[in-house]
């Protein structure tokens, strides 16, 4: 066999590689802001909210959960333009994302608050907050403490599926190692470098957000 | 042009969903026997043995498998050997499953108490003879659960070997849509198809987790 590893072009194509790289982390930092946001009202409408809420929310978790990820991004992209919704690639990529891991977060959240014990609440409420003040200030931090290895792990997975949006034209790693490789006519070389970053990406992402949860939720998080 | 009926896309879907659940066994069965193969790596004595198996299972747990799958569609043919489709996506998606198993299994072994191991070893069992005779079925009766929840998450990952492109539910249906112009009603029956695959399993491995928490 005559064939020879050639990583000549990674010179020239380091820029272009880094480029996606901060594409991918940008669409998960939004997917995990807008997704957590989601997660947490999904939960706490799946606890306290009228029986129609709750089985809506109930029917989202397991729609999402059990359909491929890429199927929903294409309805998204594709479909939702036939009912007059016409979305930017990266719109339509942060949407399908963030609805994806909302429906994974619900239930991660939800664990979470029945978690905190009903004590914290009474006491809270004894004290004179709020239903919303208890909400936000007493439960919600505790049960964020006992989720967020749980949530860590999630954005990862999330991170590492994101890879798919290359499909639908989204600039993104993924998309430049597919654009690198035509150039190149070297698939292999491109496509193991680019897994070799997205390993370091999904290793240092982890490493943050530990290090990141020490700092905000103090000791204790793993 | 050929007009499509909704009975036609519906019994176009369905012959191509029986690629994906050839595909889901085919991965699922290779995943579990090469999974097996990690475990035993992984639970090894020696050191060097234990993190050979841990590095191969960070790898495939902290890469996408679509570029996994890139990998296989791209490198085995360097090695000599003429791929297709099919043969890249269940060889992709075995190695794929088989560190996720693998890890799900550790966690089963790690959970039982080490007196399981003494007590094999007090009875002059060797160490593959506690294995298979003790420790493995239990570590895989406790870890039923998370097995099954990683088949529909096995099942759901075969729709990306349509970008390699393997003939399954997804290509078939993007073909579909490319002729039909009606992305909202395919796309809708295909999440359907999946919905109707993997609804029942999530269902079946939510009650084996009921059962063992009681």
């Amino acid at each position: 066999m005559g064939y020879s590893l050639d990583f000549g072009w990674l010179a020239g194509a380091a820029g272009v590689i880094a480029r996606g790289a901060a594409m991918t982390l940008l669409l998960i930092a939004v997917t995990t802001l807008a997704g957590t946001f989601l997660s947490i009202l999904g939960a706490a409408g799946k606890r306290n909210g009228p029986k129609p809420l709750r089985l809506a929310i109930g029917c989202y978790v397991e729609v999402m959960r059990n359909t491929p990820f890429l199927v929903q991004l294409f309805f998204i992209f594709f479909g939702l333009p036939s009912l007059g919704v016409r979305l930017d690639p990266i719109l339509a990529a942060m949407l399908a994302m963030t609805l994806n891991m909302a429906a994974y977060t619900i239930e991660i959240v939800g664990a979470g608050l029945d978690a905190v014990p009903r004590g914290q609440t009474e006491a809270a409420l004894a004290l004179g907050l709020r239903p919303r003040q208890v909400f936000i200030k007493i439960v919600l931090p505790q049960a964020l403490k006992v989720i967020y290895p749980a949530l860590t792990s999630q954005i990862v997975i999330m991170m590492l599926e994101s890879a798919v949006v290359s499909q639908i034209a989204v600039r993104e790693l993924t998309y430049e190692a597919d654009m690198l490789q035509a150039r190149t006519f070297r698939a292999f070389e491109t496509y193991f470098v680019v897994t070799m970053v997205y390993l370091g990406l999904s290793m240092g992402l982890r490493r943050l957000l530990v290090s990141g949860g020490r700092q905000v939720l103090g000791a204790g998080v793993s | 042009m050929i007009e499509f009926t909704f009975w036609d896309i519906v019994r176009n879907l369905l012959l191509a969903a029986r690629w994906t659940v050839l595909l889901s066994l085919a991965a699922f069965i290779g995943g579990a026997l090469v999974g097996l193969v990690v475990l035993f790596f992984r639970i090894a004595k020696n050191k060097w043995v234990k993190r050979i198996a841990s590095g191969y299972i960070a790898l495939f747990q902290g890469t996408p498998l679509l570029m996994q799958l890139f990998l296989m569609f791209f490198g085995l043919p360097m090695l000599g050997l003429r791929i297709e489709p099919w043969t890249a996506a269940v060889l992709g998606l075995t190695f794929f499953a088989s560190a996720y198993l693998a890890e799900i299994w550790r966690g089963g072994v790690d959970a039982l108490p080490r007196g399981q191991w003494d007590a094999g070893a007090s009875l002059g069992l060797h160490y593959l003879q506690e294995l298979r005779l003790i420790i493995l079925p239990q570590a895989f009766a406790i870890t039923r659960a998370p097995t099954v929840g990683f088949l529909v998450q096995l099942i759901k990952s075969t729709a990306l070997t349509s970008i390699i492109g393997f003939e399954e539910l997804v290509r078939t249906s993007n073909a579909i849509n490319n002729a039909t112009f009606e992305p909202f009603k395919v796309y809708g029956l295909v999440a359907l198809i999946f919905f109707v695959m993997c609804f029942p399993l999530t269902q079946y491995a939510r009650r084996l987790e009921r059962a063992a928490a009681r």
